[in-house]
């Protein structure tokens, strides 16, 4: 009886101590989670989600305060890629924050502009260029399309416009193999 | 609508693979028919239509067009194939458990053509020998050995309604295969030498069998002249087949046979030749195909020794079809400009 | 005798060169218009330098060369500029590409041409002239050449090799130059050598070509030009750069780096007679030999100047009733042309007219059946099977594990396949898929990067206007009735209702034509 719980006693030892060794020589100084999150989240900034930017939704996400599937822009690819990084079920996108939509930057048109520099505090890229009273101006390779610019434009001079396709970015399609087709 | 190559070789088809197999089979088959009668027909015949049939029925029932499907040949092969593996005088039921086995389970569970895990003859073979053991023995005897003779007709009717003609024992039509008549009499305490100097067994093997092995390397010559399948295989195979026997007999030359007769048995052939080359089920690199051939080979021997069933080829093939994908991972040839030297 | 090396795989699809390598070389017509796209190389488009309504030359630059990776472009004839807009181009998408339309003269009339001293120019001088003269690769990545004439960090390059292999079926561009222009072939290999510091010159042509060999080694002797004129066996992808690198060489190109690691550079011959042209006379790229083949009535090469519509070239070659599309390039890896509007540009190598005899359809696809034919015939040693097995999970990661950017895309998996599947279609697919990720993945970092920074910079400006208040705070404190916080804000409304009264007077303004936006970009 009293060899049996010997032997248990020094196996939990031996087991504990190999254990809390490993834990700290093989620690893993990775990214704490909400980052690896924020590394799979698009980057829009546009606050459908609910909170105020990408980084603070994946926190969020990350407390298991918010669900993964709030976030439009990065859509069904996105989602999935969380859930696995999670290890949670995959969910539809959740409607209430939106629908995902094509790629787009946002456009001023420069003869309605006012200059009033309401879009330039908006964007949380600063992809806008331009100064008081001055005409402004979008840096399309830095508009992530977030939209946040329109409402606060006082004379609807912003519009969201989806990216074409052309040259530079088209992409081959995935093949259509008819194994089923009846030939 | 592919974009390019715009242009493919004429007569080049997953059909004319298969035909060319099949091809492969006829000297072997042929071989059989006229050492053992022709009861071996009949039921390669059967198998083949049951599996065509089957495969209708699971192509339909998984929505897939029925015409280029079956068109492909790869029922025919698997139910040729089974048919081959198994004693020629099967009732028929049981090749009809067999080939529901192959095409149901082991092809069609796993999505159809090119997807199954398992080679389904032998996945059929050895559900068989696992449930039926006693009726997966009954081989029909050399007719040079047998003490009757059954035509064409009596065959059918064996086959088809377990009839024998009156006055015949199945007894004297059948009798245990070499391999595992060496089996048997080697657990009764006979020695090698003792054995082998009885009627059914010949220069190299099984006297008969042997010729049909041969017939198989003929057949698998083909193959490999219309480079269907390449060396590697069959290479492999036999070497692994030929040097586990060798150490075994090495070892106690009077209990364990020698190399020659493990090759002369006709599993090892068609083995060699026709199943270890399944591509679907096999290693796809070079070096995997040594790999997993070589240890279908020893496999094989071991089990055919060791273990409690009369011949390992299923066995040692299924086990190796586990493997594949952990094989084919870690033997990939070095790709162009990664330092590497041509495979 | 060279000994020479084999690569891996290959295979022999049926040549039909035959059907327009017999005539020679004839001159295309003038067309009326000529549309020049601005990308017709590998990097950035070049950029406009003349506008709709110039008076232009033969030869004139029309488009800069932008950024590093890039080559001017010119007018192939002289005439009057009358569009700079989208027009279809030869591109698989069938999509329109910025082109300077071109209303020829009819003149013909070159601008001034300066010949290129070799002797007085320094190595980077030459190099800029050629990249002004729009060089570019002729064999089909249309790479700029001026790039791959850098020896670069090694400053040597010692085996330069020239590509006449030619190695796609139907195309007999490069066979017919090298039969009769072999001299200005080898002229050009020589400039090569020398701003390369070559000393070992091999030309590859494969052994279906003798006429081509003969003509070279003939040019090499009356040259007295120490280049190994080299028969290599007929076996596609040989005319592939790397792997005419391997037969001649036994060297492989290391896997995402350059042949010169391996101290060797490839051209194709046509690039080497485009140079010998630049360096000799001046003359910028602005014309090339093209195919006419297949279902046409008169198959041969045709000398055409960039920009003449493919519709026009195929009018001379002579339309038959059976055809029924049309291919750039050649049956392997050529793709099919949507609109025969779009001009010949410097890659058109070759224009296939397809007809239902010659290019019967496809058979059906069957599902992979691991058979292994196309790992035995890539010349990449890739595995196939895999790589497709993965591309159609959209399993990229694993794609990219098997070296899915080792494959050329030359076709061989997928003209073996028994179960005929576009294996290379699928290739594509993934690589594409894997490029955009990779920009949406550094798009999203910039825009991280950029949130994040605006976020801090917010902070900053918080932390230093307490601080300000702080330090007046205790001066103000009689008079600080109104938070500063609020006044702003106060004073930002009265700012927003005092523009929105005068844009909505402007609008009111501007309110009959709405419809008509200014031109923005």
């Amino acid at each position: 009886m009293l060899a049996a719980v010997l032997v248990m006693a020094a196996i939990a030892l031996l087991v504990g101590g190999v254990l809390g060794y490993a834990a700290v020589r093989f620690r893993v100084e990775g990214d704490p989670l909400a980052d690896k999150i924020d590394a799979l989240l698009p980057q829009t900034q546009c606050g459908q989600c609910g909170h105020p930017g990408c980084k603070p939704y994946a926190q969020a996400i990350a407390e298991g305060s918010a669900e993964i599937n709030q976030c439009p822009p990065g859509g069904e690819d996105g989602i999935r890629r969380l859930a696995e990084l999670l290890g949670k079920e995959f969910k539809p996108l959740n409607a209430e924050h939106g629908q995902p939509k094509p790629k787009s930057v946002a456009v001023i048109d420069e003869a309605v502009c006012i200059g009033c520099t309401l879009c330039i505090q908006a964007c949380p890229v600063d992809a806008i260029l331009g100064a008081s009273k001055q005409m402004h101006t979008v840096l399309a390779a830095e508009c992530t399309g977030c939209e946040l610019c329109v409402a606060p434009c006082p004379v609807d001079c912003i519009t969201v416009q989806p990216i074409a396709e052309d040259l530079a970015n088209w992409k081959w399609k995935y093949p259509a193999v008819p194994l089923k087709d009846v030939a | 609508m592919a974009v390019s190559p715009h242009i493919l070789p004429p007569a080049q088809s997953v059909t004319r693979v298969m035909a060319l197999v099949l091809l492969g089979l006829v000297p072997a088959t042929l071989v059989y028919a006229w050492l053992f009668g022709p009861a071996i027909l009949i039921n390669v015949a059967w198998a083949a239509l049951a599996c065509v049939g089957l495969e209708a029925i699971m192509l339909r029932l998984r929505g897939y067009p029925v015409r280029p499907y079956l068109g492909d040949l790869s029922a025919v092969l698997t139910g040729w194939l089974l048919a081959l593996s198994m004693p020629a005088l099967s009732p028929w039921w049981l090749t009809l458990t067999g080939c529901m086995l192959a095409i149901v389970v082991a092809k069609h569970l796993y999505g159809g053509l090119g997807q199954n895990v398992f080679n389904p003859a032998m996945v059929g073979y050895a559900g068989l020998l696992i449930s039926f053991p006693a009726l997966m023995t009954q081989w029909p005897a050399p007719l040079a050995l047998a003490h009757a003779q059954l035509g064409a007709a009596d065959s059918a009717q064996y086959i088809f309604a377990g009839h024998l003609p009156a006055g015949l024992k199945l007894d004297a039509i059948t009798s245990a295969t070499p391999l595992d008549t060496l089996r048997t009499q080697l657990k009764q305490d006979r020695t090698l030498s003792e054995i082998l100097r009885q009627p059914l067994f010949g220069h190299l093997g099984g006297k008969g069998f042997e010729l049909i092995a041969a017939a198989y390397l003929l057949g698998g010559a083909l193959l490999l002249a219309r480079k269907v399948i390449t060396w590697h295989v069959p290479l492999a195979y036999l070497a692994a087949v030929g040097l586990t026997a060798g150490v075994f007999h090495l070892y106690d030359v009077d209990h364990y046979a020698g190399p020659w007769f493990h090759l002369a048995a006709p599993s090892t052939m068609l083995a060699a030749f026709f199943i270890a080359t399944d591509p679907v089920t096999g290693a796809t690199t070079p070096r995997g195909k040594l790999i997993f051939a070589a240890g279908a080979g020893f496999l094989t021997v071991l089990i055919r020794i060791l273990g409690g069933y009369p011949d390992g080829v299923a066995f040692s093939i299924l086990l190796m079809n586990i493997c594949v994908p952990l094989i084919d991972a870690h033997t990939q040839p070095k790709v162009f400009g990664h330092g590497g030297d041509d495979a | 005798m060279r000994q020479l090396f084999r690569f891996h795989g290959g295979v022999h699809p049926p040549e039909h060169k035959a059907v327009s390598s017999a005539a020679p070389i004839v001159q295309a017509r003038l067309p009326q218009r000529l549309i020049v796209p601005l990308r017709q190389h590998i990097g950035t488009s070049a950029r406009a330098c003349v506008a709709v309504g110039d008076k232009v030359l033969k030869g004139q630059t029309i488009g800069r060369a932008e950024g590093y990776v890039s080559a001017a472009v010119h007018a192939p004839t002289s005439g009057t500029v009358v569009a700079i807009d989208m027009r279809p181009v030869a591109h698989p998408s069938g999509l329109s590409d910025l082109c300077i339309v071109i209303e020829a003269d009819g003149d013909d009339r070159w601008i001034e041409r300066t010949l290129l001293d070799l002797a007085r120019m320094d190595a980077s001088h030459v190099r800029n002239r050629l990249r002004d003269l729009g060089l570019a690769g002729l064999g089909g990545a249309v790479f700029p050449s001026f790039i791959k004439l850098n020896p670069g960090a090694t400053a040597k390059v010692p085996t330069l090799v020239i590509n006449g292999a030619e190695c796609e079926p139907w195309i007999t561009c490069d066979d017919r130059l090298m039969r009769e222009r072999a001299q200005d072939i080898l002229t050009g290999a020589r400039i090569m050598a020398t701003l390369l510091h070559a000393t070992d010159i091999l030309v590859g042509v494969e052994d279906n070509k003798p006429e081509a060999l003969a003509a070279l080694q003939a040019a090499a002797r009356s040259l007295d030009f120490p280049a190994d004129i080299v028969a290599v066996p007929t076996l596609y992808p040989g005319g592939g750069a790397k792997q005419l690198i391997q037969v001649l060489t036994g060297k492989e190109a290391p896997s995402g780096g350059r042949s010169t690691d391996i101290g060797v550079q490839c051209f194709n011959v046509g690039t080497a007679y485009a140079l010998a042209r630049a360096v000799q006379h001046g003359e910028p790229l602005m014309s090339r030999i093209v195919t006419v083949t297949g279902a046409v009535a008169r198959p041969q090469n045709y000398e055409v100047l960039l920009g003449t519509p493919m519709a026009e070239l195929l009018e001379q070659a002579g339309r038959t009733s059976e055809a029924n599309g049309v291919i750039m390039g050649g049956p392997m890896m050529g793709f099919d042309i949507a609109d025969t509007a779009a001009p010949v540009v410097k890659a058109t190598n070759c224009l296939l007219v397809k007809s239902p005899k010659l290019f019967p359809p496809l058979p059906r696809t069957m599902p992979c059946i691991r058979c292994g034919a196309c790992a035995r015939a890539c010349p990449a040693r890739l595995q196939p099977q895999e790589l497709y097995w993965f591309a159609r999970a959209k399993n990229f990661g694993k794609t990219q594990e098997y070296h899915l950017f080792d494959c050329i895309e030359c076709g061989c998996c997928n003209y073996v396949c028994p179960s005929h599947l576009p294996l290379v279609d699928y290739y594509r697919y993934a690589k594409s898929e894997i490029w955009a990720r990779e920009q949406e993945k550094n798009a999203a970092d910039l825009a991280r990067r950029r949130h994040e920074s605006r976020v801090s910079r917010l902070e900053r400006e918080k932390a230093e206007r307490a601080e300000r208040l702080a330090a007046k705070a205790p001066v103000k404190k009689a008079q600080a009735t109104v938070p500063p916080d609020s006044a702003q804000a106060a004073a930002r409304k009265a700012l927003a209702a005092e523009t929105l009264a005068r844009v909505q007077a402007k609008q009111a303004a501007a309110a009959p034509e709405p419809l008509d936006p200014p031109a923005s970009s």
